[in-house]
């Protein structure tokens, strides 16, 4: 067996993602822990949790800051040390690793992770101008730069230098919306076809509507301790063998490169160096398709196939849930949906469902390895972790 | 403009009080040409509140010398006439869009 383990996950919990209309984020956040909780009998929350953190991006949407105690209070873990976490959209990438730190460090045995966001009650407008605050202010905002505007010009950058197609990017949003339809937690239950994305609205070009991720409410969390005392709390952990984060600058403009994150090409090489595992052994991942071109660059990026190649290998059908890299098995940013401080740790908690066996319709056979690739706005921010199972 | 360092010789575009290479306070200031060229670009339909005024509008990054680019609008071109690789010049005026955000000078990139 690859890697040491880091820590292992010894439970965790997913909230239904979609509209909540009558619940606000902490009570959202309540679910996403009872199922962790539920799972995991042996465990006492109240006596065994030492250090809660907790992803959340903006405090904009429900106009509620100082996340870490409110979401202590609402799960039962009031007075604990609570903590949050913000990088935009990997603000739970970044929780994760957070909670890796505290256990390693000796502070804290047990520690709960999550992230949480609730933005469905918000307009479109807003939510594109409170996830436009992930940039560059100065220059990008000012200049009405959105993100889908940022992912479109690393599109058209790539769509340049590589020859990438708008139907090879639609290619991406009919996979996740497959896996999405077999996931009973995801936002979007809907087949969609090729040509169903190609004619949907433009958003920035060349993104349309469909190579959009959806605006969602949803939590997730997990629970993660040292490995030597995983087996007391499950028979079943997963173990985290490899963690790399790096960031980059926040201005997209500011790069030498549009067609590659720096941040994700550094945060999975130390991934995979600390691991032992290389790109050819992961069975299983969730990467971030926050727009369908990102999940190109994200094949790239994680070495599953050579710089400028995300197409072919999309096309290649390779990233299929039968492919030999099935890639984003819960329906991804794109069909789950993308409550945006949520996201990190509901990709991990897909990687604990399919290497503990429980992702039904969506099993991947013999699942030993998983990774998950979490990326914060324009790629500023990039978490990656690898996962094997017990 | 941009900002060169007087210590290290780094160019910053935008300009930054401390060099983040040399850590000296000490620039001066040099002026680009006024001519850069397209490295990439979108149009936006959907835009945020502030902008909505002006959407459909094109945006781009545009590089005036080897490390020194900046986003902006393109204007006066259509979308299907804009081209990675063409050449821009870079425009100044004084109107904002919306009184909501901060009134600074405004740039907009166009073809001549």
């Amino acid at each position: 067996m690859k890697g040491k383990p880091l820590v292992s996950i010894i439970s965790a919990g997913l909230s239904k993602f979609g509209r909540h209309t009558d619940l606000c984020a902490r009570e959202i956040f309540a679910y996403a822990a009872k199922e962790a909780f539920m799972r995991c009998p042996r465990l006492d929350p109240k006596r065994d949790i030492k250090a809660l953190f907790i992803g959340h991006m903006g405090e904009s949407y429900e106009h509620q800051g100082h996340t870490g105690a409110s979401i202590a209070d609402w799960i039962g873990l009031l007075n604990i040390s609570a903590t949050r976490t913000e990088a935009a959209c990997a603000s739970s990438g970044v929780a994760l690793r957070s909670g890796i730190f505290a256990v390693l460090s000796g502070l804290a045995d047990i520690v709960m992770v999550g992230g949480v966001e609730k933005m469905t009650h918000r307009n479109t407008d807003k939510v594109t101008e409170y996830l436009a605050m992930a940039s560059d202010y100065p220059f990008e905002q000012w200049n009405g730069i959105t993100f889908p505007g940022l992912y479109a010009l690393m599109a058209k950058a790539h769509m340049h230098k590589y020859g990438t197609t708008e139907k090879q990017m639609a290619l991406v949003a009919v996979k996740n919306h497959f896996n999405g339809n077999m996931n009973p937690k995801a936002h979007m239950h809907k087949e969609i076809t090729i040509e169903k994305v190609l004619n949907s609205i433009p958003i920035s070009t060349p993104l349309k509507l469909y190579d959009c991720s959806l605006i969602s409410d949803g939590a997730s969390c997990a629970i993660i301790t040292k490995p030597e005392i995983a087996k007391k709390y499950t028979d079943k952990p997963v173990h985290i063998i490899g963690s790399g984060q790096a960031s980059d600058t926040i201005g997209l403009f500011e790069r030498n490169s549009f067609t590659s994150l720096m941040s994700a090409k550094l945060a999975s090489k130390k991934a995979y160096e600390m691991s032992g595992v290389n790109p050819n052994d992961i069975d299983v991942a969730e990467v971030h398709d926050c727009f369908t071109i990102a999940e190109l660059i994200a094949y790239e990026d994680l070495n599953f196939c050579k710089a400028g190649e995300g197409g072919k290998f999309v096309e290649s059908g390779n990233s299929k849930l039968d492919g030999k890299f099935p890639t984003n098995t819960s329906g991804g940013l794109k069909s789950k949906g993308h409550p945006v401080g949520a996201t990190g740790i509901a990709q991990a908690y897909e990687i604990y469902l399919q290497l503990t066996e429980q992702a039904e319709k969506r099993q991947v056979k013999d699942a030993e390895i998983g990774l998950t690739h979490n990326v914060g706005g324009s790629g500023s921010t990039a978490a990656v972790h690898v996962y094997r199972r017990d | 403009m941009a900002a060169e360092c007087e210590q290290c010789g780094k160019k910053h575009l935008p300009p930054r009080p401390i060099c983040d290479n040399c850590l000296s306070e000490n620039f001066k200031w040099i002026e680009l040409s006024k001519k850069g060229k397209l490295l990439t670009y979108t149009t936006i339909y959907v835009a945020p509140n502030q902008f909505k005024d002006l959407a459909p509008y094109s945006v781009g990054i545009v590089q005036f010398e080897k490390d020194l680019k900046i986003p902006g609008m393109i204007i006066g071109i259509p979308e299907d006439k804009i081209r990675i690789g063409m050449a821009l010049i870079i425009h100044f005026d004084s109107i904002g869009s919306q009184e909501t955000w901060h009134e600074w000078p405004r740039y907009y990139f166009k073809e001549r």
